[in-house]
């Protein structure tokens, strides 16, 4: 009898984990379906090399380069303020700090990232915005420069606190080693520790990047809704996000194309994030075992 | 700190001049001076107040049960507990006359002065040339000759280089831990210390290496000041001149190593090194 | 200058600059709480969270967005707590080296990375469409549920593995048998730090926009949801609403509302915090 509720409470815990698999395929069938049917109508080839993307005007046109280039777009500028930011914030409070001060600042600095999204949005739109173009007049009021920004702003925890992480986790010896032979705490960081950690860093960069370009809130309130193949961080893009989001307020029949348009730009967005994390987590359990 | 270090720079300028007897160049070994030093980790007294003279060209022993503060202070020499949360020192400890717990002293600087090798073999995750070039390369050397001739000398000094002169390109992390611990020997030596401290650098390998380095020990002794802490009574009564027993953060008896050993002078002592507490 | 005052100055160089980073990133929170209490505080009163949204600003309130919230973190609760605890009990304490284990925790690592709007498309097809629940209060709890699952499951995991392994031995020396054992011993022994991840979760759940704006919820409800079937606004939605609109007393509104909804949020990380670190201590 006993045994008989054993087995029972464990097949059901296990039917738990279970549903995350579930959750996976689903996910990847709901995208591929949708995106077949999209696909009947509008050719693959079209769709990775054209240059517009208007499916809500009369005259459609279907090409994902311009969502594609205001979501890297966006990201890059994100990281391009977070990586020298949030590495050297976990330099510091790794190698330098005390650690009663690391100890408060290290949550203090993940709220950075428990902020709802939209809550960022506001600040991009009303406050850094407004407050950039008094040294840039031509700086629309919609653009990728302050979406990126202060994305960037929201993932310096990411950067920063997984590369602390790793940057703690190198045996101390090796620094002691190092401070033995007269080096200084920045040669020992730059020289022995963040190379010594370089994986795990490596694996919070992807992580910030990944997380970049799935955000959407941000972009969808500060960058715009117009998609334009273009590096210019001053005028207004259309994320792939941003689309998803444009469409899904407007009230869409299922089944018609516009319904199937985002999850073509869907699958296109997960791919991009499924590769990073697969690298990203390949990277991190290599990692593991190199420490276990 | 400049006049401090200048002078042990001056020192090094004569020591060039100084041959022995096969004409090779000999480095100069320091003395070491502990004046009624007191440490404290936060609350706790971690050394109680110790005098200490250790003469060049010795090997001095520091023994004593665990947490009896021996290692403390051995890493007071290089100043490697600086970074202890909560550290406080009084008192002064003086190489070659000079206070190295003075205010002005350039602490990287006199750690060149002072190698360690520590308990666990540490080498970097780098190549056996890159970590034995370390310590010159942060000092700005980039000259490659140079580099060469030094990391070369210093193998050969840690008695490595005829196991790993084909592959210096490899990882560091890929030699045994006795090949490991002589390695961060030679990374020590490469920067041509006076002083080199030893915190337990045979309590991790078999014995093969330990007898290794016990007899690089015994010969790196006409070049340089040794100080090594071990839990291994029989290797500080092979390898030391002096011996220092230290417990419960006090210095109990400092002595020639076989008066130590043969005819302690104080109770504690005798308990200790005949095993009967530790 | 010798190369040792330079390695010296750069140290000292690299150090301020730390500093300087580590503060940017907090003073610059400080500075934009700081503006937004200054742009919505005034606008707070009872009937701006008592009102119902209405056309004009200054009658507007967030009444049925803040009644929608609490729903779907009621219901989120309720559904991804549970499973989410069992997951990460059986992937911890069951689950044998083997390649279905090996998926699993590939897998789990993946949906983390998953961005949120993808969770909103999903539940779109599958609740919304094939479920036919419609835009309701329930297939937005589902798929937030989905979205905090791998939270909920990775905190549960760690909970469990920092039990020590004596207390299980002392349990199965008892003679207590695997379930008995968990029942009795691990969960309640890793009970603060499930918590801290759970509630974590959750806070996250509250701030989320962009899935649930695919699912379809709506910004405008003239009254709050009294089933899981009805259709809901939640504040986030409330707040991008009020952002879209060019009145300035839509931004006043914004503002106001987005400290209603930080101060959901900084409350929900601050009882986290405070359970994990009063859980933290019961083990050192």
């Amino acid at each position: 009898m006993r045994r008989i509720k054993e087995l029972i409470i464990e097949k059901s815990l296990l039917s738990s984990a279970l549903i995350t698999i579930a959750v996976t395929v689903g996910i990847i069938l709901v995208l591929a379906i949708e995106a077949v049917s999209f696909f009947k109508e509008v050719s693959i080839f079209d769709f990775f090399t054209d240059t517009q993307w208007t499916p809500l005007f009369t005259d459609k046109h279907y090409g994902i380069l311009p969502l594609l280039s205001g979501t890297l777009l966006t990201s890059f500028i994100a990281i391009s303020v977070a990586l020298p930011i949030g590495l050297s914030i976990s330099i510091y409070l790794s190698e330098y700090a005390p650690k009663s001060f690391r100890k408060t600042i290290k949550p203090l600095l993940e709220l950075l990232a428990a902020v709802p999204t939209v809550v960022y949005g506001f600040f991009a739109l009303i406050v850094v915005t407004p407050f950039l173009q008094q040294f840039m007049p031509n700086l629309s009021g919609f653009n990728s420069l302050s979406a990126g920004i202060v994305m960037g702003i929201m993932i310096i925890p990411f950067i920063s606190s997984l590369s602390e992480d790793a940057l703690y986790a190198v045996p101390k010896d090796l620094r002691e080693a190092s401070y033995g032979m007269g080096a200084t705490k920045f040669q020992t960081a730059f020289k022995v520790v963040v190379p010594a950690a370089s994986s795990g860093i490596i694996v919070s960069i992807i992580l910030a990047i990944s997380r970049a370009i799935g955000e959407t809130m941000i972009v969808a309130i500060a960058a715009g809704q117009q998609p334009r193949l273009t590096l210019d961080p001053t005028v207004p893009v259309e994320t792939i996000t941003a689309f998803i989001i444009q469409v899904s307020l407007g009230d869409v029949q299922h089944g018609s194309i516009e319904y199937k348009t985002i999850f073509a730009a869907g699958i296109t967005l997960f791919a991009f994030t499924f590769l990073l994390n697969t690298i990203s987590y390949q990277i991190r359990k290599k990692y593991q075992e190199k420490y276990e | 700190m400049e006049i401090t270090m200048n002078k042990i720079a001056d020192r090094k300028i004569d020591l060039n001049t100084i041959s022995s007897k096969d004409g090779t160049e000999l480095n100069q070994a320091s003395r070491i001076e502990a004046k009624d030093v007191k440490v404290w980790y936060g609350d706790f007294m971690a050394i109680k107040g110790i005098d200490m003279t250790i003469k060049p060209n010795t090997v001095t022993a520091f023994i004593g049960p665990s947490g009896c503060g021996k290692s403390t202070f051995l890493r007071l020499f290089n100043r490697m507990n600086d970074y202890v949360e909560g550290f406080k020192m009084e008192g002064k400890i003086k190489i070659n006359e000079d206070n190295i717990y003075k205010k002005k002293i350039n602490v990287e600087e006199l750690r060149k002065e002072i190698g360690m090798v520590f308990q666990k073999p540490n080498p970097f995750p780098k190549s056996i040339f890159e970590n034995v070039a370390y310590g010159l390369k942060i000092q700005g050397i980039t000259d490659k000759k140079f580099l060469n001739e030094r990391v070369e000398k210093a193998l050969r000094q840690a008695d490595l280089w005829e196991e790993v002169k084909g592959d210096l390109k490899k990882s560091a992390l890929a030699l045994s831990g006795g090949q490991q611990q002589r390695l961060c020997i030679a990374r020590t030596l490469a920067v041509k210390p006076s002083i080199i401290l030893m915190d337990e650098p045979t309590s991790a390998l078999d014995p093969i290496s330990t007898a290794k380095i016990e007899e690089l020990i015994h010969h790196l002794k006409e070049e340089y000041t040794i100080i090594i802490v071990t839990h291994n009574m029989q290797q500080a009564s092979r390898i030391s001149d002096y011996t220092a027993f230290f417990y419960l953060g006090e210095l109990i008896e400092f002595d020639k190593t076989k008066k130590i050993f043969t005819n302690p002078e104080k109770k504690q002592t005798e308990n200790y090194i005949t095993g009967r507490f530790g | 200058m010798n190369s040792i005052q330079k390695n010296r100055l750069k140290d000292q160089l690299f150090k301020y600059w730390g500093i300087a980073c580590t503060l940017i990133g907090l003073v610059l929170l400080v500075l934009f709480i700081g503006d937004i209490l200054i742009d919505g505080i005034s606008r707070i009163d009872w009937a701006f969270i008592t009102d119902l949204p209405s056309r004009k600003a200054e009658k507007s309130g967030i009444y049925t967005a803040l009644m929608g919230s609490i729903w779907i973190l009621l219901l989120t609760t309720i559904i991804a707590v549970p499973v989410g605890v069992a997951a990460g009990v059986y992937l911890e304490e069951y689950s044998k080296k083997n390649r279905l284990s090996a998926i699993l925790e590939i897998n789990i690592s993946n949906l983390a990375g998953v961005p949120s709007i993808i969770y909103g498309l999903l539940g779109l097809e599958v609740f919304v469409r094939i479920m036919s629940l419609g835009a309701s209060v329930l297939a937005g709890a589902l798929t937030l549920s989905l979205l905090i699952l791998p939270i909920i499951i990775v905190a549960t995991r760690e909970a469990v593995k920092a039990v020590p392994k004596s207390i299980r031995d002392a349990s199965y020396a008892l003679g207590a048998s695997k379930w008995q054992t968990i029942w009795y011993q691990l969960l309640p022994a890793s009970g603060g730090g499930i918590l801290t991840g759970v509630i974590l979760a959750l806070s996250r759940a509250v701030g989320e926009t962009a899935p649930l704006i695919v699912v379809g919820a709506l910004a405008y409800v003239p009254f709050a949801p009294s089933n899981p079937l009805d259709e809901f606004s939640v504040l986030p939605i409330q707040i991008f609403n009020w952002i879209s609109r060019p009145q300035h007393g839509f931004i006043e509104n914004a503002a106001a509302a987005i400290i209603i909804l930080l101060l959901i949020t900084f409350v929900m990380n601050g009882i986290a915090v405070y359970f994990r670190n009063k859980w933290q201590k019961k083990w050192k």
